[in-house]
């Protein structure tokens, strides 16, 4: 049994790592809580906005936190595009086409992005990349506390849009009752396009705040997929805080996990979690809610 | 045949049923009618598995089948049809009508020759080819009959066949349920088409927000003054009766 | 019986090919079609016509590609019982899957995404315990005899996979004309309704993750024959998965010969790509994903359901020329 020392540095990582996870996982709960779709393509999006972060740097010099200001935009008019002119024209009435549909398009991406951007594995260096501050005896790095506020503002700032905008009132009605939407003259394309843009903009923040402390390659995103996927099911699909605290919660497993199981094996608790929540309790253990 | 006794059933704080009892005897044409919301079709699903009910039995041909599974029912003889039409798009009549033939029958061949016959007396039998998608209203609502016809049963609950018809198609289904009755099969309905209930119905149950309000024959039960507010809504019945003492 | 005949047709005429082609590398693509339509045919019975897509068959794949593997090397079983039982723990993985998953209802994007999980955890596994050879990886010792299920030349492999794959199909056709494939598409496209008419939707999904199942990890028996070499992510690592589902979309799922068109269609697109691109990284792989996107969204029913409107096309067109005339 290893003692408190090593344990609590550890739900300390823990917990900063699964706020870049939550990152992840709030574009992912608000494209599913309002197109009712599970986007596959989540991973290989993300791993675009680290490579868009990645050469603003490289070659721009542009620093990743001030890169919050271009990427997300950047973004959102992809994801906007991708939704209007490719997802929403695939379902045919079954969510299983749109996984599919995901999935295509995250396989077209991921071996394009191997193409262009080959397969090395890229970091940025920043003047703060390996800058550590001192918490309860934890060593944390300042990118990842950067991160964990980060997430916590983003979930914050979703949930003022759905709460009190316009845009968020018409996007809560067209989760909920899309027939009749339409019927009253909301344009319920533009309603989902700007959702999945909205949700893909996420993952732009993710992007420029996970970089620093992180890395990018074409494969990227797949370690991120399943465990956003986890982080939704187990928070609720749909819940902003779900996806905060299923984020700690999935960081906090991981972390314990390697550090009782081993580095590999300790990945099992998570999707150990995720069969369970899925099979016993798939409107998530916080509920389901938009 | 079918013994229904002291069913219950709250779906969040709605009452769906309230102490429904009832007993269809074999070989007759039953109905339970009832306004809008009443919980006909909630009943029927509790009837063949499809809900549990909180509280109280199902009994059918002396057996409890409470809390069986539908498939369990079905294989017991007793199958119902839906209200919301639900053909197998895509498959054609007559592979739709052989799902319910294969409940007695292995042989995919004996199966389709089957569901050919059954077709026949429903009506169906020069649709047989093409997709089920493809049918009209009345043509779905056959299909719905032939389908629960095809697996034999003993008892068969059909779910408003004949709303959504025009009046000549109503005419043409009235004969086939008399049909199948007189091939021996119990046959209860929900319907809300009087014309029909009045027509077929030997015994007829009013339900009304759960409950059982009034029983009898057809022409009995519209009488009923219950009956008249349960559709017409409070203080009618009365009225009615006014107006026809002051036209005598 | 019409369709049996033609299948069998299409077999025999497969099975000219080892005689007229003297090329190892041409040889070698038949092959490879063969072992993707086996793989899709696998995932076609449960994902085709049972309506369960499933985003995780390398858990079956995988299982019995390391059973034959692992008792070949671990413990000296004859790769001919391997064989055998490689399909049969295949089998009782995807029952093990599809009894948690089906018990309890779960279906759509809900199942896609478990068995995705449940395919991960045995990767996770596989990567972790001893007996697999973990990350490194199992090799299967090279000698080449019958009795060793290893060949030396392709002809051998080829006769091996075209049995399994006509196994396979023999038993789609048998889904398609009997009452278990009739159930099995009745719960498909209507569950509710299915259970109503008296059918045991549990049972019958159980029975066709089963023998999709068997036959995936046979598939997956064969590659480890084949190729003599496993590790985590080429048993149980998503491009199988990937490839066995992208198989029968392309050709058309719930359909006999889909997956037989879809092998065809990506080998022939792969060879295309590589010819052309000359094997850029990732090009051949992006045609797949794209061709995903474009047969899901355009053609849901895949090339089969184009053969079967051309078919129809054809047939209607002499009456429209008549009609023209009069």
């Amino acid at each position: 049994m290893p003692d408190l020392a090593i344990i609590v540095p550890s739900v300390l990582n823990g917990i900063t790592t699964g706020a870049l996870y939550a990152l992840v996982a709030l574009g992912l709960t608000l494209i599913y809580g309002v197109l009712h779709i599970i986007n596959f393509a989540h991973g290989a999006l993300l791993m675009l906005g680290l490579y868009a972060v990645y050469y603003l740097k490289a070659r721009f010099g542009i620093d990743p936190y001030v890169a919050l200001l271009i990427v997300p935009p950047g973004m959102f008019a992809l994801g906007y595009a991708v939704q209007r002119g490719i997802i929403g024209r695939a379902s045919h009435g079954r969510d299983e086409n749109i996984l599919l549909v995901t999935l295509g398009l995250a396989i077209v991406i991921e071996n394009l992005s191997l193409f262009f951007f080959r397969s090395d594995t890229r970091i940025v260096d920043t003047p703060y990349s390996f800058e550590t501050v001192e918490i309860l005896g934890a060593f944390l790095p300042l990118p990842k506390l950067v991160a964990f506020v980060g997430a916590i503002v983003t979930a914050a700032l979703l949930w003022l849009i759905m709460a009190r905008t316009d845009l968020g009132r018409a996007i809560r009605a067209v989760a909920k009752e899309k027939k009749g939407t339409a019927l009253v003259g909301i344009d319920t394309d533009h309603v989902y396009a700007t959702s999945y843009g909205l949700g893909i903009a996420c993952l732009g923040v993710a992007a420029c705040l996970l970089l620093p402390s992180y890395y990018v390659n074409p494969q990227v995103g797949h370690g991120f997929v399943l465990i956003a996927f986890t982080i939704v099911v187990l928070g609720g699909m749909g819940s902003f805080v779900g996806a905060l605290i299923g984020g700690f919660v999935i960081g906090v497993v991981e972390a314990m996990g390697g550090l009782f199981l081993g580095e590999s094996l300790g990945q099992i608790g998570i999707f150990a979690i995720f069969i369970l929540v899925l099979i016993f309790r798939p409107t998530g253990l916080l509920g389901h809610k938009v | 045949m079918l013994e229904v006794a002291g069913i219950s059933k709250n779906f969040g704080g709605v009452q769906a049923a309230r102490d429904v009892g009832f007993t269809v005897p074999q070989g007759v044409i039953a109905s339970l009618i009832g306004p809008n919301g009443a919980g006909k079709t909630t009943l029927f699903a509790m009837i063949t598995g499809f809900h549990r009910p909180d509280r109280g039995t199902v009994r059918f041909c002396g057996e409890d089948i409470t809390g069986l599974s539908p498939e369990a029912i079905a294989r017991r003889g007793m199958v119902r049809t839906f209200q919301l039409v639900q053909p197998f798009a895509g498959q054609t009549v007559r592979d739709n009508i052989a799902v319910g033939a294969h409940l007695h029958i292995a042989s995919r061949a004996d199966a389709l020759a089957y569901a050919g016959a059954v077709a026949r007396k429903v009506g169906l039998g020069d649709r047989l080819d093409i997709d089920a998608a493809a049918l009209t209203v009345a043509g779905r609502k056959r299909l719905e009959v032939a389908r629960a016809l095809a697996t034999r049963p003993k008892l068969i609950l059909l779910d408003e066949v004949m709303a959504g018809l025009n009046p000549s198609e109503i005419e043409a289904v009235i004969p086939i349920i008399r049909a199948i009755r007189d091939e021996g099969v119990t046959v209860l309905l929900i319907e809300h088409v009087m014309q029909a209930v009045m027509s077929l119905s030997e015994h007829t149950w009013v339900l009304n927000q759960g409950e059982i309000i009034a029983e009898g024959t057809a022409s009995k039960v519209v009488a009923d003054p219950r009956v008249i507010e349960a559709y017409l809504g409070k203080g009618m019945a009365e009225r009615m009766r006014a107006r026809e003492a002051a036209n005598a | 019986m019409r369709s049996l005949l033609l299948l069998l047709a299409v077999f025999i005429a497969i099975a000219a090919v080892p005689v007229l082609i003297v090329s190892e590398f041409w040889l070698d693509v038949v092959i490879m079609t063969l072992y993707a339509a086996l793989l899709g045919q696998a995932w076609n019975i449960l994902g085709g016509y049972g309506g369960q897509f499933s985003f995780g068959h390398a858990a079956y794949f995988g299982t019995g590609a390391y059973t034959v593997a692992v008792l070949q090397v671990q413990f000296g079983v004859n790769p001919w019982i391997g064989l055998v039982a490689g399909g049969l723990t295949a089998g009782a993985v995807a029952a093990f899957i599809g009894f948690s998953t089906f018990r309890y209802g779960l279906r759509g994007s809900y199942f896609a995404l478990v068995t995705l999980a449940f395919a991960e955890v045995l990767r996770i596994l596989s990567n972790s315990v001893d007996f697999t050879g973990a990350g490194v990886g199992i090799l299967i010792p090279l000698e080449r005899s019958l009795a060793n299920l290893q060949f030396a030349s392709k002809t051998s492999y080829f006769w091996l996979i075209w049995t399994m794959t006509l196994a396979a199909f023999l038993v789609v056709w048998w889904i398609g004309n009997s009452r278990f494939g009739a159930r099995l598409m009745a719960v498909r496209d209507n569950e509710e309704a299915a259970r109503a008419l008296g059918v045991d939707a549990f049972r019958v999904k159980m029975g066709s993750i089963v023998l999709s199942g068997i036959f995936s990890g046979l598939a997956g028996v064969f590659y480890a024959q084949y190729l003599l070499y496993l590790d985590p992510s080429i048993a149980y690592g998503p491009a199988v998965s990937i490839e066995s589902l992208l198989v029968p979309i392309i050709g058309g799922m719930g359909t006999l010969f889909g997956p037989l068109l879809g092998a065809a269609a990506i080998h022939a697109v792969s060879e295309f790509t590589s010819e052309v691109t000359g094997d850029a990284p990732g090009i051949s792989l992006a045609v797949y994903g794209a061709l995903l996107v474009v047969m899901v969204t355009f053609m849901p029913r895949g090339l089969a359901g184009l053969v079967t409107r051309l078919g129809a096309w054809r047939r209607a067109r002499p009456l429209v020329a008549e009609r023209r005339h009069a």
